[in-house]
């Protein structure tokens, strides 16, 4: 009786078996590397909105304080979104015939909201309260990043869970004084261990991992 | 067997679903389609007072006026602490226009606004600090109101430092310490210069 299997099958059964583990190992990283995409964590994708509000010309530009407009973000769970009357404070008198701001001229004449595309969108089972956050030394760019920075806003991070937990953990690495909370140029010291250390100490921050820190 | 595989992949897909993510409930700012205005917020109904806000009671803390005259007094002791958080305070809300020391020279006027009046005038230094809270609360010529930004104690804790501001540009050689007069005989700078706004754009 003739053999099933020739002897060039010893090699060909070994290399499949590596071939197999680097194809399920491949199709892994790939899941993994599509679940961290901006595709799908929805980062880096500037939106549109109705007013092409810029961050950097606001920000960077005129040195306006990120709470002239999101004026709860020291004391309620929102930052909050401005009012037209807000916007209106300068531009009823700068730029008034720009045709970029006429959604805002129209929503000051006839009391209609702007209505703006959420940038940050949490899942509705995630509770996030900016005011603990920004009144224990967590800067906004932390979260934000550079938003002096951004002609038009985006994510700069996947609001994902382990990315949250990555600093419920260890807050002593991305803690900073207080007074620098609104800086979005503060860059982390060298000896930010020691620093921060120092700070969670100082400002009481607990190290809150229990799921219904977040989710209740 | 093929089938099988494209059954199965088309009920995964279906299983991707959002609904956990996107719940039937509103959040801030949420639009609605059932209001008239798309809002999910609602206005309070005309008239609502909340607990303790009673305007016609404690006119000083609400309006700074007594008995319909604006008055020259605070509804609280101003404490180092007051004065502190009216510049914290102040440099957010106010310097864009009035600028950091008060002068009417604000990043805005660099747009081609016109400068908003000083503060250091013998008739904005008469006025009673009253005034400055009621032009806080619901604006003054051009100036937008801004009584829905900024909560009644921190409007008082500005005008307090309005009244610094004043004061600083406001004193006699004579009243200053004598290290403080010695550096103004010689003409240095009694303090650093205010952090000056990054220009551009």
């Amino acid at each position: 009786m003739a053999q099933i299997f020739k002897p060039s099958m010893n090699t060909v059964s070994k290399v499949s078996i590596v071939a197999l583990l680097l194809t399920a190992g491949g199709v892994g990283a790939a899941l993994w590397a599509i679940n961290k995409s901006p595709f799908v964590a929805r980062t880096r994708i500037p939106f549109d909105q109705a007013v092409p509000f810029s961050h950097k010309h606001h920000v960077a530009g005129l040195g306006v304080d990120c709470r002239y407009c999101h004026n709860t973000v020291e004391r309620s769970a929102s930052a909050g979104m401005p009012a037209t009357e807000t916007c209106m404070s300068c531009h009823s008198m700068v730029w008034t015939n720009a045709p970029m701001l006429e959604p805002v001229r129209q929503s000051w004449a006839t009391g209609k909201s702007l209505e703006w595309n959420r940038v940050h969108d949490l899942p509705g089972f995630v509770y996030f309260n900016h005011s603990i956050h920004v009144n224990k030394g967590m800067g906004c760019s932390e979260c934000h990043g550079r938003v002096d920075q951004m002609p038009l806003m985006y994510q700069q991070n996947t609001l994902y869970m382990e990315w949250c937990l990555e600093c419920h953990r260890n807050p002593e690495m991305r803690v900073r004084p207080k007074d620098k909370v609104f800086d979005m140029t503060y860059q982390h010291p060298a000896d930010q261990k020691e620093l921060g250390a120092k700070l969670v100490a100082e400002y009481k921050i607990q190290k809150f991992t229990d799921c219904y820190t977040c989710h209740r | 067997m093929r089938l099988a595989f494209v059954v199965l992949a088309a009920l995964a897909a279906i299983g991707c679903r959002q609904d956990m993510h996107d719940q039937p409930r509103y959040r801030y700012n949420s639009a609605s389609d059932f209001w008239g205005d798309r809002r999910a917020a609602r206005p309070a109904v005309q008239g609502t007072v909340a607990r303790g806000q009673l305007k016609t009671e404690d006119t000083l803390y609400w309006s700074g006026t007594i008995q319909g005259q604006a008055v020259d007094l605070f509804p609280m002791p101003v404490t180092k602490e007051v004065i502190a958080r009216g510049m914290d305070r102040y440099n957010i809300y106010c310097s864009p226009c009035h600028g950091s020391s008060g002068k009417g020279d604000g990043m805005i006027v660099t747009r081609g606004l016109k400068n908003p009046p000083s503060y250091h005038t013998e008739a904005l230094r008469d006025q009673p600090a009253g005034h400055f809270f009621n032009v806080i609360t619901n604006g003054n010529g051009s100036m937008m109101p801004y009584a829905a930004r900024i909560p009644v104690p921190d409007r008082w804790a500005i005008v307090a430092y309005i009244r610094v501001l004043q004061r600083s540009q406001n004193v006699q050689v004579a009243e200053l310490s004598a290290s403080d007069r010695e550096k103004v005989e010689k003409e240095e700078p009694l303090h650093p210069a205010p952090r000056k706004q990054e220009a551009g754009h």
